[in-house]
């Protein structure tokens, strides 16, 4: 028998990733869905009220709900790949020693990170997707086309997030570093990555380094989809820029978890 | 039952840790310091010795999922750096710490074991009604694993360990920490693979369950074997057949040893007792009685492996 192929192997998973998610899908509709939903409406709505910049300054978004609509769409992609990459990793390395098992089987590690990563997209499709389907009647996306387009997007960017983060829990020995993830990581990014205002209020300094924040690269791809007002040039640097982190990350993950599991 | 097909075979295996430290190069330890293992078709071979001997690693290693530091390994006749996967899909592993998915429950955690291993998902059912008769399990196919005894667990565990009618099936402490009925359940069922030929490599540090499983077995200490046979024969080289346990009072045993020396082959002097080893413990204790000395409680009893380990190491495996 040869080494069967990382996909094949990373199939022989469902089974295991789908009676997971069958376990934790209502609870997962609660915090994917209500809390996002919760800040468009005082965030978008509420708030958005005062705000009446003129479309130009709101990177043309014709209303400030229209501004952080994808915003906030991207953000629930990078949420929901980082609290799956977060403490379930470590309750698989250390409290429940699952991958342990799994690894006694023949899967290798890259099957089994293939596996979950899979998972976390499928996490990633169903909430996104749902959130967009939700804002649509809106009338807060202006392209159909984009907005469809705008989806396999949540996906590179949940993918962004989950593998450098996969590959940062993997090594931990306990779980008090996710805290710095959440607050120094997660919390700003969300808030300065161009989600609530345009990045070019922050100031030239500041602006350049909310550019090369992995969630301002999806949050503008994002934008430039649903207003469907896209500069090819800018979305090509996004795709890529993702893609790559992606990959590190992918890379590193195996790595890491390689050396935890197999020593 | 065994035939000559080698299903393990080591030499000068060898496995070190590099234990890293924040400032300054990390520490090599050694955990296995070369040991020649074969462990035929059909045979339940044991890896005694006590906590740190080495058992684990070498188990690890014989999992593939601890690479080689040294000398060679095959598992049958395939080498784990380059045939992992292929070896691993011929054989059950029963690890010391149970890794079942508490959330899960026992029928799940067995089916999706089973799906890791690519058999098809109606062969997966069939077999987990075989291996929940088989570990007497049935009843709680639905249950939660957190409800399941200590006992029960273990069983699940084995039953997950068979999923893939495995060619070898390893064991690392497969007792350790069950109440006395428990283990009893646990042997009969080991017991009768053996005897449907399954290949059983296990590691303990009880003699008793040594003894009860192994046909054959190593007596491993600080990384090295020490001693290789059937129980029997390690008892008959290396003890009497009897030994007479002697107590005096607190901190008396040391200093009375002299006194008895010459009344038996040899006497091994523990904190709390001595041992005097005979090939006739009444005809000792008798004769120590004759001398004068009152000893607290007495008692004979046959050797075991546990004096075997003593008079290998010059330590009680519980150390």
């Amino acid at each position: 028998m040869a080494t069967p192929m990382p996909l094949s192997g990373a199939l022989r998973l469902v089974d295991y990733w789908a009676i997971v998610y069958k376990r934790t899908w209502k609870g997962g509709v609660i915090t994917s869905f209500v809390t996002p939903f919760f800040y468009i409406l005082a965030m978008g709505v509420l708030l958005g009220d005062f705000v009446t910049a003129d479309p130009a300054q709101l990177d043309g978004a014709p209303s400030y709900l229209a501004f952080i609509a994808p915003g906030m769409v991207a953000v629930q992609a990078m949420t929901i790949a980082i609290s799956e990459t977060t403490y379930p990793v470590m309750g698989m390395v250390k409290w429940q020693r699952i991958y342990y098992s799994m690894i006694a089987s023949p899967l290798s590690v890259g099957e089994i990170v293939l596996a979950q990563l899979g998972f976390v997209l499928v996490r990633v499709l169903f909430s996104c997707g749902v959130f967009l389907a939700v804002l649509a009647p809106f009338g807060v996306f202006e392209s159909v086309g984009g907005t469809l387009a705008a989806l396999p997007v949540q996906l590179l960017i949940g993918l962004a997030f989950a593998t450098p983060v996969f590959a940062f829990a993997a090594g931990l020995d306990n779980e008090s570093a996710f805290a710095l993830i959440f607050r120094l990581g997660m919390i700003p990014l969300t808030l300065f990555s161009g989600t609530f205002f345009p990045i070019g209020n922050l100031g030239p300094v500041l602006e350049a380094v909310a550019r090369v924040t992995p969630l301002w690269q999806g949050v503008d791809l994002t934008r430039m989809l649903v207003l469907g007002d896209v500069d090819w040039v800018w979305a090509a640097v996004h795709v890529v820029y993702l893609a790559a982190l992606a990959a590190v990350g992918w890379w590193l993950t195996v790595r890491r978890l390689t050396r935890r599991l197999v020593k | 039952m065994s035939d000559q097909t080698s299903m393990i075979s080591a030499r000068g295996l060898r496995k070190s840790f590099v234990q890293r430290s924040r400032k300054g190069p990390g520490i090599e330890f050694e955990a296995v310091r070369g040991i020649d293992v074969d462990v035929r078709r059909g045979v339940a071979f044991g890896f005694l010795g006590p906590n740190g001997a080495g058992k684990s690693s070498t188990m690890r290693m014989i999992c593939c999922v601890s690479p080689v530091s040294g000398g060679e390994l095959r598992i049958f006749g395939l080498d784990p750096a380059t045939h992992g996967p292929e070896i691993r899909s011929r054989i059950g592993v029963c690890p010391q710490e149970d890794t079942l998915d508490n959330e899960l429950n026992v029928w799940e955690n067995l089916y999706v074991y089973g799906r890791y291993f690519g058999l098809p998902r109606d062969v997966v059912r069939d077999r987990i009604d075989e291996l929940l008769d088989f570990v007497q399990l049935t009843e709680k196919a639905q249950a939660k694993v957190d409800d399941l005894s200590g006992g029960m667990k273990r069983r699940l565990t084995i039953a997950r360990s068979l999923i893939n009618k495995p060619e070898i099936l390893i064991l690392d402490e497969p007792t350790t920490g069950l109440d006395p009925q428990a283990r009893h359940v646990i042997w009969d069922r080991l017991f009768r693979l053996k005897q449907q030929g399954v290949t059983l490599v296990l590691t303990t540090h009880y003699m008793d369950e040594a003894e009860q499983l192994a046909d054959r077995l190593v007596v491993m200490d600080k990384g090295v074997i020490v001693a290789e046979g059937s129980p029997r024969e390690l008892i008959e080289q290396y003890s009497t057949r009897e030994v007479a346990e002697i107590r005096f009072g607190v901190g008396e045993n040391e200093a009375l040893a002299p006194k008895v020396e010459d009344l038996a082959e040899r006497v091994e002097v523990l904190p709390d007792r001595l041992l005097l080893y005979t090939d006739d413990g009444e005809r000792a204790l008798q004769d120590v009685l004759g001398r004068g000395l009152r000893p607290e409680t007495t008692l004979v009893r046959r050797a075991t492996l546990e004096d075997v380990f003593l008079r290998l190491t010059g330590r009680s495996l519980a150390d």
